[in-house]
């Protein structure tokens, strides 16, 4: 039995470019701090739960929707889901907070929202994705662990 | 200037640290976490050591230990649902009990101050009171369906069998024994929390109530009886709740725990901004707008959240706290 995805035909839109390379990026001397576009590497190519496409092809993530405060080791990510009664949102936002979770020092606080207005439920989803210990519990789960790790893998 | 000096940082558990707690006596602690196992420590010397592992009582994380008033059990409430009653009747610490009731994740557990009562609350929105019924047999009283979300903690009036707890739902529930029937029934709603609230404490007389949230604040809730002085009006039986003080601008992120030392009258919160920060209440406070001052900010107190702060019970300052980073933390605070 195949469900029905919620969103049938979403739009899609071009993957951006690949990240230029500045010559301070290979000075080893210069301390290269997190910025937007490296976050936005690691989740752009997460995959759609429902679809087989990338997060940054659906336009779920966008560079411009995340936030890094290297002094205060603050990362805030909001992502748009495809459509306002998504029930995928909650799935997506953890894919995302995990990915970042695993791939970022551990100094840093990953806050994962649904962009403001873009959702029916979105407190309940921001409240969801902001709950350590629910979150934490849901990462005991090995079928949903192994439904996150489908989605993050890079194919 | 009040401070907080750290005499010894303990590793040894794998992964978060979700609880520590001292035993009744300030001598021995249990802590517990991800790598589902509960260690007991104490000092050899001047280092602080763990004495004992407890492992296989559960099969995911442990969220949190509690010791009983007489210090002989220690209750441990996990994610795998069930709760589990450690003894060392036998010379050794063993699981003896393991309570089974809950739908999915247990998150708390605590002692009545008789050790007589039990209880639990977890992801399933209830709260659930046992009683102990005899050698290692725990029988379930009553199933408290009063939340509307997942309950973070259960905490029992330091003298009375009257029973808090804390809930998702942004709201705290009061509950009692109705001596007509036996039946325990909510007394009391505490409404004005607006995100999840995650902790609470009791002071020494059980009149007033501290709790934390996701919201960044902490507030101070007065009980106020029936025929009170004040002219609160009281239409029901029981006591009214009023938050008498709310304590806005200083945490940054969520506060995960909030202890009240029932000797020195000092407040001391848990963050999710690594910060650990002692409180103490002004002394021209008027008791129905008390006055709480910082008196003390522990800046990376831990190298992530600080999950759980707790007062030595006999009153010599000592403050534990456990973070996600792994690490235990011993604290002298010095006024």
């Amino acid at each position: 039995m195949t469900k029905v995805a919620d969103n049938v035909n979403p739009d899609v839109y071009e993957k951006g470019s690949e990240r230029e390379i500045t010559s301070t990026d290979q000075d080893e001397d210069v301390t290269d701090e997190f910025d937007e576009r490296e976050i936005f590497d690691l989740i752009r190519n997460i995959n759609d739960p429902e679809h087989p496409l990338t997060l940054e092809e659906l336009h779920v993530v966008e560079e411009k929707n995340i936030v890094v405060n290297n002094k205060e080791n603050t990362v805030d990510v909001s992502f748009t889901p495809t459509i306002p009664h998504c029930s995928m949102a909650t799935l997506i936002g953890l894919s995302i907070r995990v990915q970042l979770l695993r791939a970022l020092p551990s100094r840093f606080k990953v806050t994962v929202s649904v962009s403001e207005g873009t959702h029916m439920s979105e407190d309940a989803v921001n409240k969801q994705l902001a709950d350590k210990e629910r979150v934490a519990a849901a990462l005991e789960n090995n079928n949903l662990v192994q439904i996150i790790n489908q989605c993050i893998a890079v194919k | 200037m009040a401070r907080l000096e750290l005499l010894q940082s303990l590793n040894g558990h794998k992964g978060i640290v979700w609880n520590v707690a001292w035993h009744p006596q300030g001598k021995i602690f249990a802590s517990c976490g991800e790598d589902k196992t509960i260690k007991l420590w104490s000092k050899e010397g001047a280092e602080w050591k763990t004495k004992t592992v407890l492992v296989d009582g559960h099969q995911r994380t442990i969220r949190q230990v509690a010791w009983s008033p007489c210090g002989n059990f220690l209750a441990s409430a996990s994610f795998d649902a069930t709760t589990a009653i450690w003894d060392k009747k036998s010379g050794q610490f063993e699981c003896n009990a393991t309570l089974e009731g809950h739908e999915n994740e247990v998150k708390s557990v605590s002692w009545s101050p008789s050790g007589q009562l039990l209880s639990t609350c977890g992801r399933d929105k209830s709260v659930w009171v046992w009683e102990v019924a005899g050698e290692d047999e725990y029988e379930c009283e009553s199933v408290l369906n009063a939340h509307n979300q997942d309950v973070k903690k259960v905490v029992w009036h330091p003298c009375l069998d009257i029973l808090a707890s804390a809930s998702y739902d942004n709201t705290v529930k009061l509950y009692k024994e109705d001596p007509v029937d036996n039946d325990w029934t909510c007394i009391a709603t505490l409404q004005s929390h607006d995100s999840t609230v995650w902790s609470l404490a009791f002071d020494k007389t059980g009149e007033r109530l501290a709790t934390c949230s996701d919201d960044k604040t902490v507030k101070i809730w007065k009980e106020y009886k029936p025929d009170n002085q004040e002219g609160v009006i009281v239409t029901d039986k029981e006591s009214i709740w009023k938050c008498v003080c709310t304590l806005s601008g200083y945490h940054s992120r969520s506060v995960y725990d909030i202890a009240w030392c029932h000797k020195t009258g000092l407040l001391v919160t848990a963050c999710g901004d690594d910060i650990i920060r002692v409180f103490k209440e002004s002394e021209e406070s008027d008791p129905n707008a008390p006055i709480f001052e910082l008196i003390c900010s522990k800046l990376n107190a831990h190298a992530q959240d600080v999950n759980c702060v707790t007062w030595n019970p006999n009153g010599n300052q000592e403050l534990l706290s456990c973070s996600d980073d792994g690490e235990i933390r011993i604290w002298q605070f010095i006024e």
